[in-house]
């Protein structure tokens, strides 16, 4: 479904092919679909009535620069107002403090306990020695969870006797950090909701005794139009410094953060993008803007992709790409690090147009196709891997029985290398951000 | 383990949480939507009520297009729940899980995503069957977050019913098939089957759920299970991307909607019984065991247009 509608988005802007300057029955074309893909998003509803009116100010008559369309030109100014309401706030963690106190609070399941070991592992490799401290006594095992985690992370973690105050409980896990050297408190606390006066007073209290360096809602990127009342709520309670959004490893679209920026001011400071303890990324405004968007986003791809290539191997894929000599060994290579950077889903969907397709990528390399590719690939001569053009009927032929696989697979891996090729030589030439890819380049649906 | 929450009023949990503080999404429109015609601008107003209560926009728009098409003479408010109730599924009234075969436990799967209330929900739920004198076995099938069996485990021991667990990082089908003949072999009712968080964009994951429905069938064909997707209420339009993909690897047959005793609206239901025809079947108004409502549609639609106390 977000996907349609990306995908009408994309062509209601794709329309929009004028140059000069950006006329306004355009605008207002654009804008309504905007305003669906906003609210499908789960960006609060008054939210995007606002923002809608502004973009639609700031696009009607706009100079169309360059080559872009006028498509192109309204995407451009939707973008960027979109970053800069991610950009609210300073987004750096502050630890000041011996020990910085982090206390992390937000509605149930949202994510704390696994968020709370994930920062400790973070500021781990940042030379920190952090400590855990389980302060939610009321659901069942969460201590116990919390222990588990800090035992596989080698993060200690304070717990109390069953009956000790959530505060007691908290006091006593600084005193205990203090005493062993350790620098930063993670406080985990019981997940709550805004109308249980009770448990907003203990989180109040809690936060003024303990006076944390950073207090982060943990949200929930799939959480509706409450977003935005229940970050004011929190807010009545207590000093809150940020956010830290979770679960956006899914297909959930985050515009509640955006939402909760957009109204309070507070920055996204973290994201938590798996279940293993490492997944937990600093944000990027422009990343979420053109995911909430459905846009895609080629910046994450490439920073990603510098993260497991060495650097040299990157400029050898770049410069094979600018040449279109991206041959299927380097396809081969290339699912391989895909393969090592995470779920290739999750890379997939950052690229334009590929939301359709990053699911079926995903699921080919979950059953295990990707061994099926290498022995096709394998099968092939030299000459073959580096310029699939040349394979004929019989070549094919030959390459399915000597990989032990069918013609119909051979054919599928050479079709689906040619859409690869043709989408990454586009991003190769386009280097970067000013091609956001709408108009007649489309994507590579299938 | 888990100590008393702090003293609250021990309301009754019948009263959903909805109905509660705020009143339900729609109240603010109570005194617009009196009127006997509407103009352009309030008509708007009701659009984006329906849109803060997370119906969703599209559905949002149908629903009151077609309550300015209705032609029965119906006041706009009644048209407007009219047309919202007609999204709801239909539903047998007084439903109760009950298993297929006679002598033959009903074996009942729980999924849904990370955190919307599993665990919990499974725990009021066998209170609710246990109160009704049935006898309930659970299976700790998440094997993967961090003692999940030993929240589980604290609910059984609270309820005195029998787990079913193996070590942490086991198979789960593997727990539901020791489940099963568990509960097989002790003549019990109900196998209650916990399973781990998982995002349903995650193949591998829903594959792995699929396995352990596949085993519920193979080794009780015929049993019908109970396949209940929980939806956490705060969740907006992904709810819906969520309950298609689970309806696409097990089968649903029904919802429960956990935590409508937060502010949350849960207005996604409506896209999600209107597409996938699946019922929601309880709703989650607390923490506690016996916090867990039947779903009954046209208290549900009532409590959307009822004023909270502060309206009051
Ligand atoms: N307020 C409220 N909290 C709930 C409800 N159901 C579950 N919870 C809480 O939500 C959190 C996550 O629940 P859990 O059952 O562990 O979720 P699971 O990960 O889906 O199994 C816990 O803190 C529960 O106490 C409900 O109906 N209302
Ligand atoms: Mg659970």
């Amino acid at each position: 479904m977000f996907d349609a509608l990306s995908t009408r988005l994309r062509e209601t802007l794709a329309r929009l092919t004028g140059r000069g300057r950006v006329a306004e029955a355009d605008v207002e074309a654009a804008m309504r679909e905007v305003r669906l893909a906003l609210l499908e998003a789960d960006v609060n509803y008054r939210v995007a009535k606002e923002f809608v009116a502004r973009v639609r100010e700031r696009a009607v008559g706009a100079e169309v620069l360059g080559s872009l369309t006028a498509g192109q030109q309204v995407v451009k100014i939707v973008h960027e107002e979109l970053t800069a309401l991610l950009s609210a706030g300073d987004r750096t963690l502050h630890l000041s403090g011996s020990p910085a106190v982090v206390a992390l609070l937000g509605l149930q399941g949202s994510g704390k306990t696994t968020s709370a070991a994930k920062l400790a592992r973070h500021l781990v490799h940042q030379g920190r020695r952090p400590m855990l401290v389980a302060a939610d006594p009321y659901r069942p095992a969460a201590v116990e969870q919390l222990v588990t985690l800090g035992r596989q992370l080698d993060v200690p973690v304070h717990r109390a006797p069953p009956g000790t105050g959530v505060l007691e409980t908290a006091r006593g896990g600084i005193h205990v950090a203090r005493e062993q050297g350790r620098d930063v408190v993670i406080l985990d606390t019981a997940g709550r909701h805004t109308v249980d006066p009770v448990l907003m007073e203990e989180i109040a209290t809690l936060v003024a005794a303990t006076r944390p360096a950073e207090t982060l809602l943990v949200l929930d990127a799939m959480t509706g139009q409450e977003a935005v009342n229940v970050a004011e709520a929190f807010r009545a309670a207590v000093p809150l410094t940020g956010l830290l959004l979770t679960k956006i490893d899914g297909d959930a679209r985050g515009g509640a953060a955006l939402s909760i920026s957009a109204v309070t001011g507070l920055p996204v400071k973290l994201m938590g993008t798996g279940e293993k303890t490492d997944a937990l990324e600093l944000f990027h405004p422009d990343r979420l803007a053109g995911r909430i968007l459905g846009m895609g986003d080629v910046l994450t791809l490439v920073e990603r992709a510098q993260e497991a290539y060495d650097e040299k191997q990157a400029a050898k894929v770049a410069e094979k790409l600018r040449r279109s000599t991206f041959g299927l060994d380097d396809f081969l290579d290339q699912l391989q690090q895909v393969k090592k950077m995470g779920p290739l889903g999750q890379l997939l969907e950052m690229l334009p147009g590929m939301g359709g397709l990053a699911k079926e990528a995903q699921a080919s390399v979950d059953r295990g196709e990707l061994k099926r590719i290498e022995a096709i690939i394998s099968s092939m001569t030299r000459e073959e891997r580096g310029d699939p053009g040349i394979l004929n009927a019989s070549r094919r032929r030959r390459i399915a029985a000597g990989s032990g696989t069918t013609l119909t697979d051979v054919n599928r891996l050479v079709k689906q290398f040619g859409e690869m090729q043709k989408l990454m030589r586009r991003f190769g030439g386009s280097g970067g951000r000013g091609a956001v890819p709408f108009g007649r380049q489309g994507g590579a649906r299938r | 383990m888990s100590a008393a929450r702090p003293d609250r009023a021990d309301e009754p949990a019948l009263e959903a949480g909805l109905e509660r503080s705020r009143g339900g999404f729609m109240a603010r429109l109570h005194r617009l939507l009196g009127r006997d015609t509407l103009d352009e601008a309030t008509w708007e107003e009701i659009e984006e009520a329906l849109i803060a209560g997370d119906v969703g926009a599209a559905l949002a728009a149908r629903v009151v297009a077609a309550a300015r098409r209705r032609r029965d003479g119906l006041p706009p408010e009644a048209a407007v729940r009219a047309e919202l109730r007609a999204l709801l599924a239909p539903r047998e009234a007084d439903w109760e899980p009950s298993s297929a075969v006679a002598g033959q436990p009903l074996p009942v799967l729980v999924v849904g995503v990370n955190g919307t209330g599993k665990t919990t929900s499974i725990a009021k739920l066998t209170a609710r069957l246990e109160g009704r004198g049935r006898r309930v076995l659970l299976a700790a099938a998440d094997t993967f977050r961090a003692a999940a069996t030993e929240q589980l485990r604290a609910w059984a021991e609270r309820l005195d019913v029998p787990v079913v667990a193996h070590h942490p990082g086991a198979d789960p089908a593997a727990v539901v098939y020791d489940a099963l003949d568990a509960a097989s072999a002790r003549g019990l009712d109900v196998v209650i089957v916990d399973t781990a968080g998982r995002l349903h964009t995650k193949v591998n994951l829903m594959d792995e759920l699929a396995k352990m429905r596949r085993v519920i069938d193979r080794r009780l064909p015929g049993a019908r299970p109970e396949v209940l997707l929980v939806l956490d209420a705060t969740t907006g339009q992904n709810g819906l991307h969520q309950a298609r993909a689970f309806h696409r690897a097990v089968e649903l047959t029904g919802v429960v909607l956990a935590k409508l005793d937060s502010t949350a609206k849960g207005g996604i239901v409506f896209a999600v019984e209107d597409e996938l025809k699946v019922p929601v079947r309880f709703v989650g108004v607390g923490e506690r065991l016996g916090d867990l409502v039947p779903f009954d549609p046209d208290a549900f639609i009532e409590a959307l247009f009822a004023p909270g106390e502060a309206a009051r």
